[in-house]
């Protein structure tokens, strides 16, 4: 379904060869990937292999020095994560930027709280902010007993998909996700990978960065490959097997160990 | 493929009970220990539920309410102020100073004063904020350094260790009414700044749970780091705060100078560990991101109660230390076991 979805939209982010120094050293290079309405691109790679370096190009932390970055198809360079956050690209980061003591619908407006009134009057709009965290939260699916809760009782899952909402919920059309999978067990991986094909379906692009094949090709339209810095391919779904992607990223000497673990877990 | 959303309940949440939702108030170990203090001096001792007797030990705990509940906000948004006693004899000796020495009109003197404070505050915010020290550090030095200049300038210009003769000033009695005064009401004599402690406390509870502001300062208590990523202009917030409690040194200062008409040059020393007891018995965090205007409130209420309680029951004056450490261990262990029952992981 998604395929067809791609082909037929422009996409909103796409990167051609690009790439990135830091002083002498070449983080990143060659790499060419795009993202679309509706459609998830898988960002795979060990440690180093430059999806830090590959994030933040996207969110506009760091502006690129090689090769092309086009949002909507127009060429761009971003000089800071607003830039970025300005086209609805936002990106959700490991530590999700919430208070956990405070309650959930404090988070979710937090810096950009719902007002009413005016002068010296003006005060929190709390009942408009309650529903609406309601209601965009189950959008995605979460149903909340009670948003008044400190978003330090939800499960790291749910916190996720929170972020993932409030992204969405503040104009986001592009949610870059860093590793959300990484801290979790396995039933709350599951539940993230959930949120993200519902943000998929309701025509959001996503980028997943992860380092787990297992994460990645359930929810996946499309795979970068990282390694040491440079691309080793941009795959659609159809083009590659769970098996070949764990073994491109694994690289021969490790992977007889690797595929034993794997077949056991 | 199309997923559906079903509606997501997780079975290992049991419902909260009205017990555990009562509990997460802050302020309701403060409340329930109020009332039982309440009950144990009314019973026991002949004065302290008289009109004079309870005019009494209201006025009391106003004084260090007003402070209390400034010093709990800045705790919520995460930190101390060790200086906010000093705060208030310095900014009554600035008063007393400047017209009893200098004839300095009267009401100049208090905006004189008010800006001093607030440059003291905006100063301990500006040094925290920009060497990212403990504020516990910062505003420990700012209470030295405010100790001994009352002392020392105070010695200089006036020979002595006090302001006498405010009551001769020019304008004393017509500002005496703001800070000073007192009217009758069921019999009591009530003093002005109970009625100033109960708009503050209002007026904090309202910015705490219903403005922008208060939003901001549970933020940035909470997590600072996440409160920056989100946009919440955190030295703004801070510095409002440390402005704040000095403002409200500046209050205690006159409501104390103008009710006496005198001024040491010692006062408000030693009185800063009081106010921050009282907002932590209030169900403050010491880390921050959590606690109520209210809860401090009562804090010092209980502190109140019992500083005159012990006076009406004729004991020794030094229980009430004693008792003030048992209370304030009781409390942190109260907020211990709130926070684990609250399942506030964090």
């Amino acid at each position: 379904m998604t395929d067809a979805q791609a082909s037929a939209a422009p996409p909103i982010l796409e990167v051609r060869d690009i790439g990135k120094t830091y002083g002498s050293i070449l983080a990143l290079q060659g790499v060419s990937a795009s993202v679309g309405v509706g459609e998830v691109l898988c960002v795979l790679g060990d440690n180093g292999a430059g999806k830090s370096t590959f994030i933040k190009i996207l969110s506009g932390a760091h502006a690129h020095t090689h090769g092309k970055l086009l949002a909507y198809g127009v060429e761009r360079t971003f000089g800071s994560p607003r830039e970025a956050l300005d086209l609805g690209i936002a990106t959700v980061y490991q530590d999700l930027a919430v208070v956990p003591l405070m309650p959930v619908w404090r988070n979710f407006f937090l810096g950009s709280e719902l007002t009413r009134g005016f002068g010296p009057f003006r005060q929190l709009d709390v009942k408009g902010m309650r529903r609406i965290t309601k209601e965009e939260l189950a959008k995605m699916g979460i149903d909340l007993r009670d948003v008044d809760q400190p978003i330090g009782t939800l499960s790291g899952g749910e916190r996720q998909s929170v972020a993932i909402a409030r992204a969405v919920y503040f104009g986001a059309k592009v949610v870059i996700l860093d590793e959300p999978t990484s801290a979790l067990g396995v039933k709350q991986a599951g539940v993230v990978l959930k949120y993200i094909a519902q943000a998929r379906d309701r025509g959001l692009g996503v980028v997943f960065i992860t380092h787990n094949p297992h994460h990645a090709y359930p929810v996946g339209d499309r795979f970068l490959l990282l390694k040491r810095g440079t691309s080793l391919g941009d795959f659609k779904k159809s083009e590659i097997t769970i098996e070949e992607m764990t073994k491109l990223m694994a690289g021969g000497a490790e992977l007889d160990a690797l595929a034993h673990e794997l077949a056991r877990a | 493929m199309t997923t559906t959303a079903p509606a997501v309940t997780d079975e290992r949440i049991k419902p909260a009970g009205l017990i555990i939702t009562l509990l997460r108030r802050p302020e309701v170990g403060a409340a329930v220990a109020a009332l039982a203090i309440f009950i144990f001096f009314s019973v026991s001792t002949t004065a302290f539920l008289t009109p004079a007797g309870v005019a009494t030990w209201l006025y009391s705990a106003s004084l260090f309410g007003i402070m209390a509940v400034a010093v709990a906000l800045l705790m919520i948004g995460g930190e101390f102020d060790l200086s906010a006693g000093a705060m208030v004899g310095t900014t009554g000796l600035i008063v007393g100073i400047v017209t009893t020495e200098w004839g300095v009109n009267i009401w100049l003197a208090l905006v004189i004063a008010l800006a001093i404070a607030l440059a003291i505050g905006a100063a301990n915010a500006f040094v925290v904020m920009k060497t990212g020290l403990p504020s516990f550090i910062v505003t420990l030095a700012t209470f030295f350094i405010l100790q001994g200049v009352n002392l020392a300038v105070t010695k200089i210009i006036t020979g002595t260790v006090s302001i006498q003769g405010m009551s001769a000033v020019p304008g004393f009695d017509a500002v005496k009414v703001f800070f000073g005064s007192s009217f009758a009401l069921f019999g009591m004599d009530v003093k002005i700044s109970i009625v100033w402690w109960i708009a503050i406390t209002a007026l904090a509870t309202w910015i705490l749970l219903r403005t922008r502001s208060g939003n901001w300062i549970f933020a940035v208590g909470g997590q600072i780091t996440s409160s920056r990523q989100v946009g919440v202009p955190v030295m703004k917030v801070k510095m409002g705060l440390f402005m704040t409690t000095a403002g409200a040194g500046w209050l205690v200062g006159m409501l104390q100078l103008f009710d006496v008409s005198t001024v040491q040059a010692t006062t408000g020393i030693g009185q800063e560990f009081i106010y921050i007891i009282c907002a932590v018995v209030g169900g403050c965090l010491l880390t921050g991101g959590y606690g109520s205007a209210i809860g401090a409130a009562l804090g010092a209420l209980i502190y109140g109660m019992t500083l005159q309680g012990i006076v009406f029951a004729q004991w020794d004056n030094n229980w009430l230390k004693a008792f003030l450490g048992g209370m304030l261990l009781l409390a942190v262990l109260v907020n211990l076991y709130v926070r684990r029952q609250a399942g506030v992981r964090s």
